[in-house]
């Protein structure tokens, strides 16, 4: 057993260039239904302990399991988003073993024909890179209780007493297993930002870590770069956020060449990790591993699902995040932060989609949007989409702002007031007076104006103090009241203090 | 009128007729059965306080003009079965203390239907043997000699309506769970299709090969049983979603027309005591006197059907029973771990019968056996359902022994093989899902016995063909009547 913290610092870059990852992700995701995956139970988090059950979910002799409709489809419409094949057939098998929080003793799961089989999750890392990687497969499973035990560390080794909450008993369960393509904690985490920006634009979950209904483990091994086999892996597992998904990565990979580079060899086994400490400790060996005795559970009948059903919920299909970010960045030119930003907002983004329809012009929308709308909406704490003012009102101020119609102060005052009233932005520059004043006659008048009034800033211009500039374009355009186009008042003070 | 006696239908309609109320049933029954259970002991828990709540409700609901299938008429419960209030516990320690917090679909169903619940029936711990004789909480004797075991897994309930101590019970067959007790009791049991009948509430032994099907001393009682308790059900994913065929109105009085498969692997000639063999060369006789066309037809599978049953039954009860440990109700005997309750309380919890088939469970579904034992008998279960539907081709129903010996005497089967074998005729039957019962059929007395000891024909016909199983099975009794040849033994009024 060695919990040794390996800083990363320790491991020089040529160390790390020597030897590459294979990291293979397992998810457990939370599905959102109205009911457990096998009785009439609300899913719902929380609640006072034992509360949220039922014969079936506590397991009482005799009561039998009657699988959740809406779950079969929700695995369904998460398979076809990533192109996963749909076999005609699946069946539920009992996974069996003792564990005080399973109160049947069995976990009902999928074996060798789960719901869906294939597909790719292609990923975007947070530099805009983008990367893909295969799913083995996404099977559907029930979830346990929860043990709270009694001892110094909350873990069941040396408690006098555990308790447990089967409130989460029987709560439906995706169990996504990817096939080892990814190369670096960074893709780990790319991957599964995406997996969990798709669940929750298909609804089929909502992926609140805080609440666990996200939890994954990772099987990470190492190899010599250009190796063709893998290397002997660890199962990494209590990672309950993408920083520790991260963090616990980095750390058995930078273990791992530590082993290697001294000589050791890695065993396969499963490995916690100590978020405090900030490294994996080894928990079970591949020779204690379990027999789960896997078998069909004779309490349900197959799952037949038809070509009809699949291609059915196919069609409810809409562009997923992926699809989405893609568009943003090659369409639209937007950075991939900001298209980021975006994607992880599934209304703002429609609410953006439909600005830029009107508007044509998707930098300047995005730049709103992003920036004086998003601060609007912080402030006030009402999402965009929920606001008063609508895409075709921005879309209309971004037409107003590009013709240079207004200038920007302006449509920063114009946006305040939509935000605050609603109605049409163009109305709204007219009755305010706030169109921009770009007659070339009129903003000489107040050029002149200005000049006439700082005689010593003139002099220091034309002295080489050319920053004062910016203060006398200020003077024009507070004279103008803020209309004056700026960089028409900044022209006419160009020539005029360079004539001079 | 006699409720003790007369028949379910006849009780059903002197209650429906306000001749007799539902209360007065009640008052006849709760001490007569507390007199003679003392000697024959089907029941685990008599519910004198249920069964009057439950007149009373029927005699209320009569009098507003409701008719009720079974108003009034007394039935007997498996113990295996869950009914709100009253201790569940499958015949085992691990359960003793256990209050059922909920009510099975069946047992809702008879109840819904004016059913008067006497009481809790014996039975070998979790449904597992075939005497009876493996019940941890109690001892079931056979109301024809009180010396003799009541056949099992559902002893009490066919020592139950053998007995006169209720008009109807119910029992769940896995193996033959029914039609050995059955045969043994003088009384007819039947065994719907797999998935005819709610499994749940029924605390599970073999999953893929429980069915729940009732006693009665006659047919048409069964058929009104039947009738009463099948059909689809939302709570269990494996009863069929199909609508039940009434069978009470299909009973028919021969069997002109009828092909009657014997299977030529089952052959008489191979029935050790020739009493018995005599028995039952005399019914198929009667069978052809009704009418009926005897052909001879081929279950090549048939001998492994045991062997075939003896996996896939432990395999499932392994994980069945892995949910009784201690945690949430039932027995804990408390260790200095978890895992040291687990062991302790299942060591204390289950009877000897029980842990051989968890262990030969376990073992069947373990890494590297999986293929070799468990995934072959699947296959092989295949294989003897489709030698019954060959068989069908050339027949409408399947005659055969529904055990091969009459009642034995207690501690007569020490061999565990030896009380599997007593299944023999049963378990294919089961393994194919198909609709069986067991019919009187006559009479033996077995070596060192005094007493004549009813014995019973296995009747059994294609999936989803009750009705016609139950019409060819009235015609059998109603011209034959050996169930009314035998008496019960005379217990003494004290």
């Amino acid at each position: 057993m060695s919990t040794t913290a390996i800083p990363r610092g320790d491991l020089t870059p040529a160390l790390l260039d020597k030897y590459e990852p294979v990291i293979g992700i397992e998810c457990h995701v939370e599905l959102k239904t109205a009911t457990k995956m096998f009785c009439g139970c609300p899913n719902v988090f929380g609640g006072e302990p034992n509360t949220n059950v039922c014969p079936v979910c506590l397991a009482l002799p005799g009561a039998l399991p009657v699988p959740n409709a809406a779950a079969i489809d929700h695995l369904i419409r998460a398979g076809l988003a990533f192109g996963a094949t749909i076999p005609v057939h699946s069946k539920f098998d009992r996974k069996n073993y003792f564990y005080p929080d399973m109160p049947k003793n069995y976990q009902i799961s999928q074996y060798d024909l789960p719901l869906t089989q294939g597909g790719v999750v292609r990923y975007w890392l947070e530099d805009g890179s983008r990367a893909e990687c295969r799913l083995t497969r996404i099977h559907l499973e029930e979830d346990t209780g929860k043990s709270t035990h009694a001892s110094a560390d909350g873990r069941l080794a040396g408690a006098t007493s555990s308790l447990v909450d089967f409130n989460r008993a029987g709560v439906p369960l995706m169990e996504c297993v990817g096939e080892p393509d990814l190369r670096s904690a960074a893709e780990a985490v790319g991957f599964l930002e995406t997996l969990a920006r798709t669940f929750r634009e298909l609804g089929v979950s909502d992926v609140k870590m805080e609440e666990g209904s996200l939890r994954c483990d990772a099987n990470v091994s190492i190899r010599l770069r250009g190796a063709a086999d893998y290397g002997t892996k660890a199962e990494i597992k209590n990672m309950n956020s993408f920083r520790s998904v991260r963090r616990a990565i980095e750390s058995e990979i930078a273990r791992q060449i530590n082993v290697l580079e001294t000589g050791g060899r890695v065993i396969q086994e499963t490995r916690g990790w100590d978020e405090s400490a900030g490294v994996t400790h080894s928990q079970r060996s591949k020779e204690q591993a379990h027999d789960y005795r896997y078998f069909p559970d004779p309490d349900l009948v197959p799952i037949d699902v038809t070509a009809e059903y699949v291609e059915q919920v196919r069609a409810t299909l809409t562009e997923l995040p992926f699809e989405r970010f893609v568009r943003y960045v090659d369409e639209f030119g937007i950075d991939s932060k900001r298209a980021t930003q975006l994607v992880d907002d599934a209304p703002l983004a429609a609410w953006f989609d439909r600005a830029v329809t009107a508007s044509q012009n998707p930098q300047a929308t995005v730049a709103f949007v992003l920036g004086d709308l998003s601060r609007l909406a912080n402030e006030s704490g009402t999402p965009v989409a929920a606001g008063k003012v609508t895409p075709d009102a921005l879309a209309e101020l971004v037409k107003l702002t590009s013709s240079n119609a207004i200038n920007s102060k302006a449509a920063k005052q114009v946006l305040e007031t939509l935000w605050n009233e609603g109605g049409s932005a163009t109305a709204l520059v007219e009755r305010e007076g706030l169109a921009q004043v770009s007659d070339r006659g009129a903003v000489e008048a107040l050029v002149d104006q200005v000049l006439a009034a700082n005689p010593k800033v003139v002099d220091d211009y034309r002295g080489g103090k050319t920053n004062v500039l910016g203060f006398l374009t200020g003077a024009v355009m507070k004279e103008s009241r803020g209309k004056a186009n700026p960089a028409l008042a900044q022209e006419l003070l160009k020539e005029k203090l360079g004539a001079g | 009128m006699d409720p003790i006696t007369d028949s379910a239908r006849e009780i059903a309609a002197a209650v429906n007729l306000r001749e007799i109320s539902a209360a007065e049933v009640a008052e006849r029954l709760i001490p007569h059965v507390a007199r003679l259970d003392r000697h024959i002991g089907a029941y685990l828990e008599l519910t004198p306080a249920l069964m009057r709540e439950r007149a009373a409700i029927v005699d209320r609901r009569i009098a507003a003009g409701e008719r009720l299938p079974l108003a009034g008429v007394p039935v007997a419960i498996k113990d295996n079965m869950c009914l709100t209030g009253t201790h569940t516990t499958a015949g085992s320690k691990i359960l003793r203390d256990f209050i059922a917090p909920y009510t099975a679909t069946v047992v809702q169903r008879l109840l819904d239907a004016g059913a008067l619940p006497v009481g809790k029936t014996n039975l070998d711990e979790f449904a597992m043997g075939s005497s009876g004789e493996n019940s941890a909480l109690g001892v079931t004797r056979n109301p024809y000699d009180l010396d003799r075991v009541p056949g099992g897994s559902s002893a009490g309930s066919a020592a139950a309506v053998g007995g006169f101590e209720a008009t109807l019970s119910f029992g769940s067959d896995t193996g033959g769970s029914i039609r050995e007790p059955a045969a043994f009791c003088n009384v007819v049991g039947f065994k719907p299709t797999y998935g005819r009948v709610s499994r749940y509430g029924l605390i599970a032994f073999a999953s893929s090969l429980d069915q729940i099907g009732p006693f009665a001393r006659t047919v048409a009682d069964a058929a009104l049983a039947y009738d009463t308790i099948g059909g689809h059900d939302p709570l269990d994913a494996t009863s069929v979603d199909r609508p039940l065929e009434p069978t009470a109105d299909g009973l028919r009085e021969d069997l002109h027309g009828v092909r009657v498969g014997i299977v030529k692997e089952f052959a008489l000639a191979n029935l050790a005591d020739a009493g018995v063999r005599a028995c039952y060369e005399s019914a198929y006789r009667e069978l052809a006197a009704l009418g009926a066309e005897l052909v001879e037809v081929e279950l090549p599978t048939a001998d492994y059907g045991l062997a075939t049953y003896y996996l896939i039954a432990p395999a499932e009860c392994s994980s069945n029973l892995a949910r009784f440990d201690g945690v949430r109700y039932g027995l804990r005997v408390d260790g200095d771990d978890v895992g040291e309750m687990y062991e302790r309380t299942r060591a204390a919890g289950f009877g000897p019968e029980v842990k051989r088939r968890i262990l030969i469970g376990t073992y069947a579904l373990s890494s590297g056996y999986y293929d070799a034992y468990y995934l072959k008998a699947q296959k092989a279960r295949t294989r003897v359902a489709e030698d019954f539907a060959r068989a069908f081709e050339r027949c409408d129903v399947i005659a055969s022994p529904a055990a091969a010996s009459p009642a034995f005497g207690f501690k007569a089967k020490s061999d565990p093989v030896a009380m599997y074998l007593m299944d023999y005729y049963t378990i294919p039957v089961s393994l194919a899902g198909l609709p069986a019962l067991s019919v009187p059929c006559g009479a033996v007395i077995p070596e060192g016995g005094t007493r004549p000891m009813p014995m019973g024909l296995q009747l059994a016909t294609p999936l989803f063909t009750e009705r016609a199983l139950l019409g060819y099975a009235h015609a059998y009794e109603r011209a034959t009547r050996h169930a009314e040849r035998l008496a019960p033994v005379e217990i003494a009024a004290a």
